[in-house]
């Protein structure tokens, strides 16, 4: 336990039980190898506890690079990430999976697994080699399937599930590693409109428990009534932040977009709104 | 919970027991059949030295401790090709497609080229190439890439390969028969020479090499996902990848350096145990080990009895097993 953990878990506990803990992110420029362009140019963001931060962007604007460089596996050659008061080069593969817990956009499986042996690998940092799972952990496992509404699962395999059963067993296996900050990377990617609704207002109760959400997502309409914070990012670089009215703009959307909109305020909801016109609106405007 | 984890857990156990039994199993059958064959219930008499001076010379001298290293060929070719195919996340990975075979294959033609003819001397010798070829694979794979990506091991793995194919040949190419018959040795596997000194050899080297890959089997767990998964879940993928293939690739070495080049079976056998129902890597490599050893025994009694009294080469019976074994897989996949 370093100095840094001491610090940080003098910060008042949330309602969920883990430490409030603000994700910053200052000026961060990811390039890869052999491409032009830097996929991330001096973006910043910071992702405070009780809400939840939502990156939004067409394809390629960099949004999963952020993803990637918050778990280290992209060339950041510039700018800084703190955790906490800790930056994140601070912290061990393992103190980062106690602290961070991520759901990144894509995965592999070479092997089928249960999915209750599955969601128990959120716990794999906080176990040794041959423990077995302590009552501490199962209760985290019990939680994240019983929070995705995956609780019924538990004895099937991973490569039976549907795409939109394997992405809430996916969400589990983060929640199942009770960190303060919860990354999530496009969640509902494949969800339909009952399981992305639940999955928002999974997020949105999590953030009112006192921790940290930053989430990837295209759904613009959803991001503006459940994100209490948004960042547009457009070519590596970030085009508007702030509130639900001062990204959701219509002529802004448009040019990051590259595509005709609308920006109304939704009647039945009260929430601003995206609707994307024909592609024929372009010529006309 | 509880309950449904008792009963993967049984799963889990029941192909272990089905294992082991069969490891039992093929080991009695593999002592009593042969050229001389042996009762089943005067087996365990000559074990103890009782009765027939000639069964017991060759119960005890030649086929227990044949059978033996054939099953521990096995168990270290096995867990080694489990955990590589985990790690690299690929299920056609084998340890000899990262340049152990090729490296050791140099190690005991060098050896023997020098005219050294003690058998433990090649031995380490082939040992020792294998690991060169190994830590080599890992330093090409590094300097080209840097990171974790897995697909510049695997053709790294195909370059050292290829260059110690290459050399073997050049060196083997004005070799008098008896030392082209000795690269032969290396190249299709046997365990025809084998020893009580050899299979506690390779005894040590498993439980030294294949304890700490069964430690770290749930890392490759989430290794198998690929990086992303692997960092949010707090494995240091490039060191832990690393590190598994370093220490897999040993595991195989060591069996070359005892058997020879026995290929297929670190192929085929974790491929097996993930057909038969093993759900995460611990589970994996235990079955496999199992499975391994009851293969290879299985393997090396059609390699002395099916063509008696000529001893055919291991790496052929297995080959013959592992094809089979492949059409069967393919037909599954397009199904």
């Amino acid at each position: 336990m370093t100095t840094g953990d001491a610090r940080d878990r003098d910060a008042a506990p949330s309602s969920s039980g883990t430490t409030a803990m603000r994700l910053r992110i200052d000026d961060v420029v990811v390039q890869y190898a052999g491409s032009a362009a830097r996929a991330l140019d001096g973006v910043s963001l910071v992702a405070t506890p009780g809400s939840m931060t939502a990156v939004v962007g067409p394809n390629g604007s960099g949004k999963s690079t952020i993803v990637r460089a918050l778990l280290r596996l992209n060339p950041r050659i510039r700018g800084a990430i703190h955790i906490g008061d800790s930056s994140l080069e601070s912290f061990t593969p393992r103190r980062f999976a106690t602290t961070v817990a991520v759901v990144p956009q894509r995965e592999e499986s070479l092997m089928p697994m249960l999915v209750k042996d599955y969601v128990a690998l959120g716990r794999h940092a906080h176990r040794s080699a041959f423990g077995a799972l302590t009552a501490e952990d199962t209760h985290h496992i019990v939680d994240g399937l019983a929070r995705t509404g995956m609780g019924h699962a538990v004895d099937r395999r991973t490569d039976q599930l549907s795409g939109g059963e394997w992405q809430r067993v996916r969400i589990a296996r983060a929640l199942a590693q009770h960190a303060p900050v919860l990354v999530l990377d496009e969640p509902t990617a494949f969800l339909d409109i009952a399981h992305e609704m639940a999955v928002f207002e999974l997020l949105d109760t999590l953030a009112r428990e006192g921790r940290t959400v930053l989430l990837v997502s295209h759904q613009l309409n959803l991001v503006a009534r459940f994100a209490s914070h948004i960042v547009l990012l457009h070519r590596g670089l970030v085009a508007a932040a702030g509130s639900a009215g001062e990204v959701m703009r219509g002529e802004l959307l448009e040019r990051v977009y590259d595509w005709p909109l609308v920006v109304t305020r939704d009647a039945a909801v009260g929430a601003l709104s995206m609707l994307p016109l024909r592609g024929s609106a372009k010529r006309t405007r | 919970m509880s309950t449904p984890a008792r009963r993967a857990e049984i799963d889990a156990r029941l192909l272990a027991a089905l294992g082991v039994c069969g490891v039992v199993v093929m080991l009695a059958v593999a002592v009593a059949i042969g050229t001389v064959s042996v009762p089943i219930g005067e087996v365990w008499s000559a074990l103890r030295g009782v009765g027939d001076a000639t069964t017991v010379t060759i119960v005890r001298d030649l086929r227990v401790p044949r059978a033996l290293l054939a099953a521990l060929v096995g168990v270290g070719l096995s867990v080694s090709g489990g955990a590589l195919q985990g790690t690299l996340r690929n299920p056609l990975a084998e340890p000899f497609l990262l340049g152990v075979s090729g490296g050791a294959a140099v190690g005991a033609v060098i050896a023997t080229a020098l005219g050294i003819t003690s058998p433990l001397v090649v031995t380490v010798a082939a040992f020792v190439g294998a690991a060169f070829a190994t830590a080599l694979v890992s330093v090409i794979a590094r300097v080209a890439g840097g990171g974790s990506d897995t697909r510049l091991l695997l053709m790294a793995g195909v370059v050292v390969g290829a260059f110690a194919n290459a050399a073997i040949l050049v060196a083997l190419a004005d070799a008098p028969p008896e030392r082209l018959r000795g690269a032969l040795w290396w190249m299709m596997g046997s365990a025809a020479d084998a020893t009580w000194g050899a299979v506690a050899r390779l005894a040590v080297a498993i439980v030294v090499l294949a304890t700490p890959l069964i430690w770290w089997a749930r890392d490759i767990d989430v290794l198998a996902m690929g990086d992303d998964a692997a960092a949010s879940l707090g494995v240091d993928t490039v060191r832990t990848s690393r590190r598994v293939f370093l220490v897999a690739s040993w595991l195989a070495a060591a069996t070359v350096a005892a058997a020879g080049l026995v290929g297929f079976v670190g192929l085929v056998v974790p491929n097996i145990a993930r057909a038969v129902g093993a759900r995460h890597h611990r589970s994996m490599l235990l079955v496999s080990a199992l499975f391994g050893a009851a293969l290879m025994i299985g393997a090396d009694l059609l390699a002395r009895t099916a063509r008696a009294p000529a001893d055919l080469p291991l790496g052929a019976v297995t080959a013959l097993i592992g094809v089979p074994f492949f059409l069967l897989r393919m037909r599954r996949l397009a199904a």
